[in-house]
């Protein structure tokens, strides 16, 4: 790709727009250094930082003197590792759920939502509010909620005969809470998004499904959920990519725990990089972690885009 | 099929403050193709929705013959509408689109086919059924909306709501023929809403115009244009409107601006009138007579096919229109004559009278 004209300031530009002949187009490479500062930035905050974990994953460091070139062996030991790969599985396991949840649940609340009058400001902010929580704060809310000696949630589902929730002890009431957690936090966003797709909808189209005697259902299956397509391929990302990395709400919450019941990858992670100072196997978890990410996102995205054609 | 009758129907969006349509009875013979006609915002597209059942009227009764539906919802009626740009289901084929009223109200499946199959044969579709409908062109897709509406039974009108403001001109042509073989054919009502007057009476048995929410004149297309009942009908009809001066009726004489026009054909209370002419029914001459005003030329359109003059009549501006390449020139005077009969007054907008010849001076 050559560039063919400078960027300019438009104003200067139409200045001298009448004398400029089209043979005579001018060239300046100079140009270039306009993109500069972004290369500036992503190299510092994304590249030099990258750079520096396959740094460490190739590497076996014993002190900031005293290190060996690995090579691969990093990755082969992670990608054998059991505790990671159960940690892997936890992971993708969640973020099934979370989209098979959330997903539908969200458009259910977007097209239950008003689509005029007061109600609509007032179902805009009960809706939003819980995307106006920072993580750890969500983390603490829920980690008292669903106590079941002071927590209001807890102890209200322990009071049904023969339910014993304690999400500190049970590997099942943990991973539960954990996902309502994460549905009552993040719901609320593929509602918004799903909203606003939904009122864009022109009302002749329902005009016109009340005409042809079409049902609620038919009336959601053929025009709300085609409109839908877009925004629900960002919303599918966003909640993938989102769960999929999931720290800080079950490191408050439960601490990965009870045993590995909510060790999810990113907890692992942080308990070898940060806890053990493992660097070369955080590294290379890091990078393949990362690949994952974008592998997955990169299907969803192909697979959601392709299938409206 | 059956007339639509509407009794006393007036809808109010603001609790009875204001009126988008001001109560009226009406009624829309079975068969004939309608034209409402009237400017953005006068109460034509209210009135539809009234008549397909998507706006319960705040007053009044709606009647099918000799079932009333004033609560009776959309679905119930059997009302086809085309709305002002294509209403599609995009992701189905042509088929299906067509085919989605029959099966929301299950049809057979045989039933189902036959009639999407006379429906596409009569709109030109057959070679497009298995398009998907959003891949086809607009003036097609407002074809295959308006097939939705027709390829069910019994349908009682065809209300179509400016149907081809988003078509190509040259489609719209198509478009319109289509429409009116469909009435040939189908015999159903049709009910075209639109704020073109010549789309409304080349299209329209019946012309019918609404202005803020009141049918103001209802009739052939000649009639508006011949003899309009109310002031709006006669600025709102042809091209340019009809001429209206500011008059004053006394002892059975109409002045403008202390000239006499005429004589009033029927005793009328002395007062303040407007005495409408159109460009049409008035011409240019050098000899006075009755109806008629002494004038003079301000000014020449030329439009090809014919003239338009402007003159000052009495003071006031007034258009006239003259042959192509009418000899007049601005500054000349002369005098305007009316054609007799097509010259009216009107006060408070509405028709009151008529001006005719002076006695013995009738020219």
């Amino acid at each position: 790709m050559t560039l063919t004209e400078p960027v300019k300031d438009p104003v200067a530009a139409a200045a001298d727009e009448p004398d400029r002949r089209p043979e005579a187009k001018p060239k300046d490479n100079r140009a270039w250094l306009l993109v500069l500062p972004v290369v500036v930035c992503v190299t510092f905050t994304a590249l030099i930082p990258l750079m520096t974990v396959v740094n460490y994953s190739v590497q076996d460091i014993f002190s900031p003197s005293d290190r060996i070139f690995v090579g691969l062996e990093w990755f082969r030991s992670v990608t054998r590792d059991p505790e990671v790969r159960g940690a892997f599985l936890r992971t993708l396991l969640f973020s099934a759920q979370v989209l098979l949840i959330e997903i539908p649940l969200g458009v259910a609340i977007a097209v239950a939502m008003p689509r005029r009058g007061w109600t609509v400001s007032a179902a805009l902010v009960v809706v939003a509010l819980p995307l106006l929580i920072p993580w750890n704060v969500v983390g603490t809310i829920w980690q008292i909620f669903a106590r079941g000696d002071i927590g209001l949630g807890g102890w209200a589902i322990n009071q049904v005969p023969g339910v014993d929730f304690n999400y500190t002890l049970d590997s099942t009431d943990a991973w539960i809470t954990v996902l309502v957690m994460d549905v009552w936090h993040w719901t609320p966003l593929v509602a918004l998004l799903a909203y606003a797709a939904l009122r864009s909808i022109p009302e002749p189209y329902f005009q016109a499904a009340q005409i042809d005697g079409a049902s609620a259902w038919a009336t959601f299956r053929r025009i709300q959920l085609p409109r839908l397509r877009g925004v629900l391929t960002i919303a599918i990302l966003l909640r993938f990519m989102d769960s999929f990395m999931i720290y800080t709400e079950p490191f408050v919450v439960t601490g990965g725990g009870p045993g590995n019941a909510t060790s999810f990858l990113s907890v692992l992670l942080s308990k070898i990089a940060v806890g053990q100072f493992d660097l070369g196997p955080a590294g290379a978890f890091s990078l393949l972690y990362f690949l994952i990410v974008q592998i997955v996102s990169y299907v969803f995205f192909t697979v959601l885009t392709r299938s409206g054609r | 099929m059956a007339d639509i009758r509407l009794e006393d129907v007036g809808h109010s969006y603001d609790g009875g403050r204001t009126w988008a349509v001001r109560p009226m009875t009406w009624t829309w013979r079975s068969g004939r193709a309608y034209a409402l006609l009237g400017p953005s915002g006068c109460g034509k597209t209210t009135l539809l929705n009234i008549m397909s059942g998507l706006i319960t009227p705040t007053t009044g009764r709606v009647w099918f013959g000799e079932r009333e539906v004033t609560s009776v919802p959309t679905a119930g009626r059997n009302i086809a509408q085309v709305f002002q740009f294509p209403v599609l289901y995009e992701e189905m084929s042509v088929y299906d689109n067509l085919a989605f009223p029959l099966r929301n109200r299950r049809y057979p499946k045989d039933e189902v086919d036959r009639r999407v199959r006379a429906v596409s044969r009569m709109l030109g579709l057959d070679a497009h059924l298995g398009r998907r409908s959003r891949r086809l062109d607009p003036g097609r897709q407002q074809i295959v909306s308006l097939g939705r509406g027709l390829v069910r039974s019994d349908v009682a009108a065809v209300l179509l709501d400016e149907p081809l403001t988003v078509v190509d001109p040259a489609v719209r042509w198509t478009l319109r023929s289509t429409l009116k073989e469909i009435h040939r054919d189908t015999g159903h009502t049709l009910v075209y809403v639109t704020h073109d007057q010549t789309e409304a009476l080349t299209f329209a048995d019946e012309v019918v115009v609404l202005k803020d929410g009141a049918i103001v004149q209802a009739g052939e297309p000649a009639e508006l244009f011949l003899s309009p009942a109310h002031e709006f009908v006669g600025h709102f009809i042809g091209s340019p409107g009809m001429n209206t001066l500011p008059g004053e009726v006394a002892d059975g004489l109409v002045r403008v601006g202390g000239q006499v026009v005429g004589r009033v054909d029927e005793p009328l209370p002395p007062g303040p009138v407007r005495v409408g002419v159109r460009p049409e029914f008035a011409r240019l001459g050098d000899g006075p007579g009755s109806p008629g005003l002494p004038a003079e030329v301000t000014g020449v359109d030329r439009m090809g096919a014919y003239d338009l003059v402007h003159v000052r009549a009495a003071g006031h501006p007034l258009v006239a229109r003259a042959e192509a390449g009418s000899p007049y020139e601005p500054g000349a005077a002369g005098f305007v004559r009316f054609t007799t009969g097509r010259v009216f007054l009107f006060r408070d907008a509405v028709r009151c009278g008529q001006v005719v010849p002076l006695n013995g001076r009738a020219g």
